[in-house]
Formats: C-alpha cells, structure tokens, sequence
C-alpha cells in the first residue's frame, strides 16, 4: 500500500514538472546527534517522486548525514543517534527490514568504491544477496541491462572479467550506479558522486542522472551550484543543520527568498 | 684510564659541534639566509669529524697494543718459554692479564717474594700496559684536537654540510643493513659447508628418502654411518604431522576472532582485547610446552582410553593442539591489521547495497583481505615448523614414521637439539646431521617466507 498525497500540498510553490506527484520521501522533525553533539535540528523535508533533488549547502552542514537517514547508513555509526521520523511511501525506515529498506533505497558515495572484484561480479553482488536472479542467463540479463542503464556497456560489455576497480575514476563511479541500479531500487542517493571525478567524467554522469530521473528518485548532494543547477528539479539549501530554504530549482537560483540562499549561490557565503 | 680517552672524544665531539655552529653564524654575522645549511648542521659535520677518527684511533690502538704487549712479553720471556709447546704459550699469555689484574687490585706490599714465570710476566705488562694507556689518551686527545682544527677550518658558508650530514647518515644505515643481510649470509655458508661434510659421510638421497631415523647407532664406531641411519623421512612426517594439527586449530579461530575483533566488537571490546592477544603470543614457548606435557597430553590420553584408544603419553595431538594454541594470537593479530586494512568504503558499499554484515565479511571483505591472510598464515606455518619447545616436552623423542596423531613423535627441530645438545665430536655425522637437517629447516622457512611476499606483492594492488 502505498501513501501518496499530492505534492501540491507539500510543494505549495511547486511549478512545471514538480506539480502533481507523489511524495516519495519525508524527513518529519529529524534531528540527528553524533554522541552529544548536535548536526541536524527540527529538519522537515517532502521530496517527490521520480524527479531529481539536489541538497546544497556549506560542507559540515549535515547534507551527508541527512542522506544517510533514507537508507538508515547512520546506524553503521555507533556514535550516531537519528530522532523523529523518516518515511518511505508513508512508511517509518525504521518499520522497514534493512536489508529490504537499502534494496529499495540505493546509494552511490563520494569516492568511487568499487569491490575488488569483476565489473560482473561488481554488479551481479547485489542481486545475487537479494536473490533477484534465478538462473545465470538471468542474472546475466540484470547485470547488462544495469550497465546499460548506467551507460558503462559499451566500455566494458568484452572486458566484463576484468577487476572493477581498473577502470578510470568516472567508469567506477558509472559501476558504482550499475552496482545500485542492478537491485531495481526505488530511490537512489548520491553523496557527491562528481567531486572525485573530472569535468568529462562529470557530464557524463549528469547525463545519467538526466536519464534515470525517468524512473528513480534521486537525492544528489553536490557541492557545485552549477550542478545542481543542471540536474535538479527542487534544491534545498541546508546551513549550519538547519534546512534554510527549498523550492524550484530556478527559483532557488533565481529568486531566493532567505538571504542566507541568496550569499551562497552568489558565493558571497562565509 | 680508557673510559678518560673515551670521554675525551665525546668532549671533543661536544666542543666541536658548538664552534662550528658558533663559527658558521660568526662567518654570516649572524644572517643564517647567507649560510648553505642551517647551522645545526656545520655542527653535526664537525662533531662527526671528530667522533669518527676519535673512535676509529681509540680502537685500533687499543687492539693493537694488546698485540704489541703480547709480542714483548713473548720476545722478553723467550728464553724461559722457549721449552713450551704453542697451546701451553697460548694459556700462558691468555693468563697474563687477569694475573696483572689480581696483582694490581692485591697492592704492590706481597708482590716481590714471587718470581715465577707467570708473576714477572703479569709485573711487565701491567707496566706496559699503564705507558700504553697513558699514550692512549693523550694521543686520542691529540687526534681528536687536530680533527677539531681541521674540521673547524672546513667551515665556510658556501660549504655544504646538509649534505654532507646526509650522505654520512646514508652510510651509517647502509652498514647497518649490511650487516643484517651479511650476517645471514655468513650463517647460511656455515650451515652449507656442514651440511656439505655430513653429506660426504651419508648420501643426499638416504637423508632425503630414508625412512629409518637413528643417530645414536652411528656412534658406536662398528656401525659408523650404517646405512638407513640417518634417513630423515620420519622428522619431516613428525613436522608436518604436527604443524598440520595446529594449524587445523590456529586457522579457523585465528581466523574468527579477528574478524570479531574487526568487524563485530565494540570499539571498548576491541581497544583491550587487541594489546591481550599481543601479549598472549609474547609468553615464552616453554610455558605453552609445560602446559601441554602436564595437561594436555594427560587429557588426551584420559580421554582415549575411555574411547578405546591406545594413546601413548606423548603424542603428536598434545603438541598439535598446543602449538595450535600458541599460533592463534600471530594468527589473528596479523589478520586483523590485514582485514581492518580494507577500506572502510567496502563496507559501506555492501552496506548501502542491503548486505549483511556477515555477506559483506564473507563476499567483500575476507576476498580483499585474501593476501594479507595467506600470508600470515604462511608466516604461522613458518612458526610451526620451527617451534621446539612444545614437541619436546610433549611429542618426546621417538623418530616414529606414522600419520597416526595419536602416536610419539619427533621432529627436525627437536632432532637438531638433541643432536647438538650431548659432548660430542664435532666431526661426528651425528653432529654434522644437526647442520643437514638446519639447512632443510632454512630452505623450507625460507620459501614459505618467500610465497608470502609473493602472495601479498601479487595482490598487493587490488584497492588502494
Ligand atoms: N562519524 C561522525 N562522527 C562525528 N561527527 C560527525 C561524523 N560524521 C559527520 N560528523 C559531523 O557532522 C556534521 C555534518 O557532517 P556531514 O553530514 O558529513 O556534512 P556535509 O556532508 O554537509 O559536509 C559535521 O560537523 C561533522 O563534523
Ligand atoms: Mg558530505
């Protein structure tokens, strides 16, 4: 069952592409502590179905650690204590099994981190922990058709038993999305998936990004305005682990109503 | 007397390093931009100067004298000695000094009713000595002046001393290194050049391939070397037999317990537990071997008998399992640098892909870390094969040629001590084994350790 409200309701200012879908993810009252020191405080945020959103913001302000509270990574932080809510269709994170909660949430992390293994077994990982395949035919269908989606086939479809983690910078990071990808995930999360890779790497990912928001949320935490700028549909700026604005991407960039957005994105931040 | 020279070097040294770098600032006035090197280092170069020469004189003196003092006293005494064969001139002038000694800490009050050979001898040379000595120091003062001057006159700021400091560094860790690898080089020859003789008298292939194993029959002098005495098949059986039980044991818990302590521990846990398990594979191996002959071994057989089974006092399995023991802490200190060594982004990857933590263990993390854990298991293998302690006191002695665990049995290390360890004839092949089977020893520790690296070199490049 899923608990869809229109995204009117959420995305008041919401225009174009925005308006008229579904809430995919909701961050109620988050506050986020690493042992008694506090980064994220009351945060309430809506992101909507299968569009792109970007969250910007000083580095420290707590975008990762907001991430993380989707897939439930911070628990893979002893120090780190998440309070209030955070929803998947509805539902609290923390009612969902977490290893069926990260198969539908997907993420990608900021420097490239493929397995030391095969760019095949690199892919085949996921289904094969998820039990998504039955024969090899199919598990060798999933592995190609997830570097397809994620634009790596044509590099590597006569090299697949070559170690995954020989490619160049931007190839792992596209492995790393074929990786995410392969498990039919809902969402995916990306933590700074370009700040390792250069400008040509770069666009190409942002291209995929292009293309994926055809079926998959995605969250993109990004450092670069121009970035965000490019890929997203609804950016949020973050500060000092408070949530300090949200809206169309071009009204961030354009009319921002905070004055704290408007000396960030004119870099006259700090 | 000696220790005055000796401190006069270091005085020297002392003086030195402070003029130069007073000299070198003096020669700037003071603006250290215009000097080549920092000052500190005009210092080390001249209190290298002086150190060098300093030493190299003190010592060369030292041994030459005492060679002198033994050729005047031999050419002063020559007629009274001239009946002595070489080994009684040998004892006598290795009397001398500690006589000299005696009568010096005695008082000169008795001394003048002797007149022995040994006494007039002991008299010229604490005389000879005390000229030798007084020399000494006023020489090495000597030196260590004229190296000051010299030195100190070599100091101009252009001059490159940072460098100079440097390349003598280089040379001081160079010779260390040499003398590491020489040394080494050095046993290896004297084990081959024994080796080499014990394979004169027995035959490479009899001790290889031969599966009858007593050296004690070969002293008797009508069954020298006879043959099938010296075949070492039942050692090497014995060493693999028992280095295959403990590693049965050491491996897999070795194993485990640094994956908990890796991966599954709380970082309190793990912040205590890591420096015990070091400090477990710091007690002496003896203590293991007590307590494999007094507790375990008994168990064992206790527990046999109940089973039905015919187990001797000692056996293969008490020594298996302790040595087993003694290996686990090497095991999993050295697995668990190698398995904390994987990045942490592994994890998170598996993680974020919905893993578990045992799939990321099993699938992620023990591949990454596969070298690592090769290697220190080749490196507990090398430990087993060597370790003499526990099979002494708990495998006993009987060169039994049996795969049954449950048996007595030897290997080549405790052989090699027993051999070594009577009043024996150095020349006897008996003796002589010890080094043969020392050199099968080396060779097999040697390529093990060399598989390690290989392993680890091989895979060394799989992350970064
Ligand atoms: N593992 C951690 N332990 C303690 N503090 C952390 C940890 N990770 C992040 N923090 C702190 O939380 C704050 C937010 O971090 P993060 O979410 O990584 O910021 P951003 O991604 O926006 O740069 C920072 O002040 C950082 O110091
Ligand atoms: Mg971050």
């Amino acid at each position: 069952m899923t608990d869809t409200q229109k995204c009117k309701e959420y995305f008041p200012d919401a225009t174009g592409g925005a308006s008229g879908c579904a809430v995919k993810l909701h961050g109620r009252d988050v506050n986020v502590f690493y042992d008694d020191k506090q980064v994220l405080f009351d945060v309430n945020l809506a992101i909507g179905e299968k569009m792109v959103t970007a969250l910007i913001g000083p580095s420290g302000c707590g975008k990762s650690t907001f991430l993380r509270c989707f897939n439930r990574m911070n628990e893979t932080i002893s120090s780190c204590r998440v309070a209030g809510r955070v929803e998947l269709d509805g539902f609290n994170v923390r009612d969902i099994d977490v290893v069926e909660l990260r198969a539908r949430v997907g993420m990608v992390f900021q420097k490239p981190n493929p397995f030391p293994k095969s760019i095949y077994e690199n892919v085949a990982y996921g289904p094969r922990i998820h039990g998504l395949a039955g024969t090899s035919a199919e598990l060798d269908d999933i592995v190609t058709s997830s570097l397809e989606r994620a634009g790596l086939l044509e590099e590597v479809h006569n090299r697949m038993n070559e170690l995954g983690t020989g490619l160049s910078g931007g190839q792992q990071q596209r492995l790393c999305i074929a990786r995410a990808i392969a498990v039919n995930p809902e969402v995916i999360l990306m933590d700074e998936p370009c700040s390792a890779l250069d400008p040509i790497a770069t666009a190409r990912i942002e291209e995929l990004i292009d293309d994926l928001c055809q079926n998959y949320t995605i969250v993109i935490v990004t450092h670069s305005m121009q970035q965000a700028a490019r890929v997203s549909q609804r950016t949020v700026f973050f500060n000092l682990g408070k949530l300090v604005e949200e809206g169309d991407t071009t009204q961030i960039f354009t009319n921002p109503h905070d004055k704290q957005t408007q000396d960030y994105i004119t870099g006259r931040f700090g | 007397m000696t220790s005055v020279a000796f401190l006069a070097v270091f005085i020297w040294a002392f003086i030195g390093y402070y003029s130069a770098r007073a000299r070198a600032l003096y020669l700037v006035g003071g603006v250290v931009r215009d000097l080549n090197s920092l000052p500190r280092y005009y210092g080390f170069f001249v209190a290298l100067c002086i150190l060098l020469p300093g030493f190299l004189f003190f010592f060369l003196w030292k041994s030459l004298s005492s060679f002198f003092l033994e050729k005047r006293i031999l050419f002063f005494f020559s007629d009274r000695i001239s009946d002595f064969s070489s080994l009684e001139v040998n004892a006598f002038l290795r009397n001398v000094p500690g006589f000299s000694d005696r009568i010096q800490s005695a008082g000169r009050g008795p001394i003048s009713e002797k007149t022995d050979l040994l006494f007039d001898a002991s008299v010229l040379y604490a005389h000879d000595q005390w000229l030798c000595n007084i020399a000494l120091v006023f020489l090495t003062f000597l030196v260590c002046f004229l190296c000051f001057m010299r030195a100190l006159h070599l100091v101009t700021p252009c001059m490159r001393a940072r460098a100079r400091v440097e390349s003598f560094i280089w040379w001081v860790l160079a010779c260390s290194s040499a003398v590491a690898v020489l040394t080494s080089i050095g046993i290896l020859m004297s084990l081959l050049v024994q080796a080499f003789r014990f394979f004169s008298i027995v035959p490479v292939h009899e001790f290889l391939f031969g599966l009858h194993w007593s050296p004690q029959l070969s002293m008797r002098p009508d069954q020298f070397a006879g043959s099938g005495t010296f075949g070492a098949v039942p050692l090497f059986v014995g060493t693999a037999l028992i280095t295959v039980i403990a590693m049965c044991i050491a491996t897999p818990i070795g194993l485990m317990s640094a994956i908990y302590l890796s991966d599954y521990a709380s970082l309190g846990f793990r912040a205590w537990a890591k420096p015990v398990l070091e400090i477990l594979s710091g007690i002496p191996t003896v203590v293991y071997g007590f307590f494999a002959a007094l507790t375990v071994a008994p168990l064992i057989r206790y527990y046999g008998e109940l089973l039905g089974l015919g187990v001797a006092a000692e056996s293969a399995l008490a020594a298996g399992l302790v040595m087993g023991i003694m290996i686990i802490p090497f095991v999993s200190s050295l697995s668990d640098d190698v398995i904390c060594a994987v990045p942490q982004s592994l994890r998170d990857g598996s993680a974020a892909l919905g893993a578990t933590k045992t799939e990321t263990v099993i699938k992620v993390i023990l591949p990454a870390a596969f070298s690592g854990i090769v290697n220190a298991l080749l490196l507990a293998v090398g430990r087993a094969v060597g370790e003499t302690m526990i099979v002494v006191m708990a495998a006993g002695l009987a060169p039994n040629l049996t795969l049954n665990p449950l048996d007595v049995v030897t290997t080549v290390t405790v052989q090699i001590m027993a051999l070594l360890s009577g009043d024996q004839e150095f020349d006897n092949p008996g003796t002589l084994a010890a080094f043969a089977l020392s050199l099968v020893l080396f060779f097999v520790t040697f390529i093990l350790n060399l598989t390690a690296l290989r392993v680890v070199r091989k895979y060394r490049e799989r992350y970064d």
